[in-house]
């Protein structure tokens, strides 16, 4: 009999993780702190054709890119003369089960089917469980996603119990969990209780199947209009919806700057029970975006194949209550009701396509489906009924947990934009932490890599 | 009185709050970590009973009996006059005072 106390069970991680993924990460550590990344981004063993192939097989991807046209010209109302990108959205939401994150199920689910796994596992609370339960519906397998759902009155976030119902719709088990890092232990003892397989977000497949959205970008563009797009911006929080993305451009030749955004939620704590039902943002929020881009190995895989400051040119922060302004607009002006969290992205972009020029393009890579729970009325119902104040008024005065501030006028929008060497020299200092020896020139360089920086910042920053 | 058979849901707490990992802001440690999860009763049992029950998966779980045929209430929420507002001031903002 296996000992399942917390800490045998985290004792024995690398093994279950092993065992559950069929990847032994310490194939790619190097000398010291050096891993090689691109040799596990390779070694899973799906090329971006494959990819295309797979999902194309699960009628996952070739979603449609909207020009936004009468966002646009808000944008153009609103910003000096000559200034004001076209706009447009990839529509994700068309995917089978309402998100990008079907790109990142795909090939999880594949490739475990392909092993002969019996089923998997995901520890989500957001749109990738509705991806991997729909995943496993298509494919044959079984499913048990992992949410964290509630607080300690057993009071739950709409949005996270609507995607609970989805990955029920969808034939999955749903094991539904109080607030805390601890879902990580619960999600081993089900892996080894199941032997199924852990449909990591960080895994190199989930990662690398998001590089067809980057790719599918750059040949829509240039298909249609006849040119790249100038800017995508990327919801960032795990990082892997950026770090795919980008590396969907580059194979596919795009230049376009690759911009993250969150939700800015600083104050709040992710691990606390009080602050849990304060938060309307459940994902794509500084808690998990500012965290994971400074130190990514903090998942449930080892190394993490989410690393957004080797892609990043900028990572900007909105707030809560001008995505849900956006979201608004996106229903009232375009149309289109789409899922508040889906349009973070969108959001920062309204903001920077006034800094651009109008022959510019920049592009919100996503968006998601809406129902029940997971949309502005039920998600803003439910923050006034939790005590949040809702008002009109200038969005830098919201105070996350307290209020949601809506731009009394659309000029008030921004996007506020993070310092992105105080990113780089937060990932330096945490990757070299409690090592007492200088680091070797390609330790150096390594660094350098990961933050996409230069040897002498690196050398700067420890100094 | 659940029957075998019965679709219904159950809780159990996994960690008392004693035993939780140590990094945790206070709120959080003063409180146990729960779980939740459906399945189909392997055995007659009344609403906080301690019961198995084999979820959609085939797996055995055990906890307290709390719900039979339970149901999802999310729902559309309760008005928020707010979003109606937004309408009017970003048609206004986009097509003049002639929208309202």
């Amino acid at each position: 009999m296996k000992d399942l106390s917390y800490s045998a069970v985290m004792g024995r991680k690398n093994e279950i993780i092993k065992d559950a993924m069929g990847v032994d990460y310490r194939r790619y550590e190097r000398e010291g702190i050096i891993f090689d990344y691109e040799a596990m981004m390779a070694d899973c063993g799906y090329s971006l054709e494959d990819h295309i192939r797979i999902q194309r097989s699960v009628n996952v991807g070739n979603t449609p890119v909207f020009e936004l046209h009468n966002l646009t010209a808000l944008a153009r109302k609103l910003a000096a003369p000559g200034k004001g990108a076209r706009i447009f959205i990839k529509d994700e939401a068309s995917n089978p089960a309402g998100s990008f994150k079907e790109r990142r199920a795909a090939a999880s689910v594949y490739h475990a089917k392909k092993l002969g796994y019996k089923g998997v596992i995901a520890a989500t609370s957001g749109n990738y469980g509705a991806a991997v339960a729909s995943q496993a519906a298509m494919q044959g397998l079984k499913c048990i996603i992992v949410q964290e759902c509630y607080d300690s009155h057993a009071k739950g976030q709409p949005e996270i119990i609507e995607k609970a119902r989805k990955c029920e719709a969808l034939g999955a088990e749903v094991l539904q969990l109080s607030v805390g890092p601890e879902l990580f232990y619960q999600v081993l003892l089900l892996l080894e209780e199941t032997g199924y397989f852990n449909a990591s977000l960080y895994s190199a497949f989930g990662v690398s199947g998001i590089e067809t959205l980057g790719w599918e970008l750059g040949h829509q563009f240039m298909e249609k209009y006849g040119r790249h797009p100038d800017a995508v911006v990327c919801a960032n929080a795990g990082g892997g919806n950026l770090t795919g993305t980008a590396r969907g451009l580059i194979k596919a030749g795009c230049p376009a700057k690759v911009i993250g955004a969150a939700v800015d939620l600083t104050g709040l704590h992710m691990a606390s029970d009080e602050a849990f039902n304060r938060k309307s943002f459940t994902t794509a929020h500084t808690g998990f975006g500012v965290p994971y881009a400074t130190n990514p190995d903090h998942s449930d895989v080892p190394r993490s194949a989410a690393r957004p400051l080797r892609y990043m040119d900028r990572f900007v922060t909105v707030k809560e209550g001008e995505v849900f302004y956006i979201t608004e607009a996106v229903a009232t002006l375009e149309g289109m009701e789409k899922g508040p969290a889906g349009n973070t992205s969108l959001t920062a972009a309204f903001a920077l396509a006034q800094q651009m020029d109008q022959d510019e393009i920049i592009v919100a890579q996503e968006t998601e489906y809406t129902g029940a729970g997971k949309g502005i009325n039920p998600q803003l119902s439910f923050a006034r009924s939790n005590g949040i104040e809702l008002k009109f008024g200038d969005p830098d005065e919201e105070v996350a947990g307290r209020n949601i501030v809506f731009p009394a006028d659309p000029s008030l929008l921004k996007a506020r934009d993070l310092d992105m060497d105080e990113l780089r020299r937060k990932f330096i200092r945490r990757a070299v932490k409690g090592l007492d020896r200088t680091l070797s020139d390609a330790e150096l360089a390594f660094l350098a890599e990961e933050t996409r920086s230069t040897v002498d910042f690196v050398k700067a920053t420890l100094r | 009185m659940a029957k075998q058979g019965d679709w219904v849901r159950i809780h159990r707490v996994i960690l008392p709050a004693e035993a939780r990992t140590a990094n945790l802001p206070d709120d959080t440690r003063k409180v146990p970590f729960e779980m939740w999860v459906k399945g189909r009763l392997l055995e007659d049992g009344e609403i906080g009973d301690e019961v198995r029950i084999k979820t959609v998966s085939g797996r055995e779980e055990h906890g307290t009996l709390i719900e039979v045929n339970p149901q999802f209430d999310v729902n559309f929420g309760s008005f928020v006059p707010e979003v109606l507002e937004m309408d009017v001031r970003l048609r206004t903002a986009l097509f003049g005072k002639e929208a309202e």
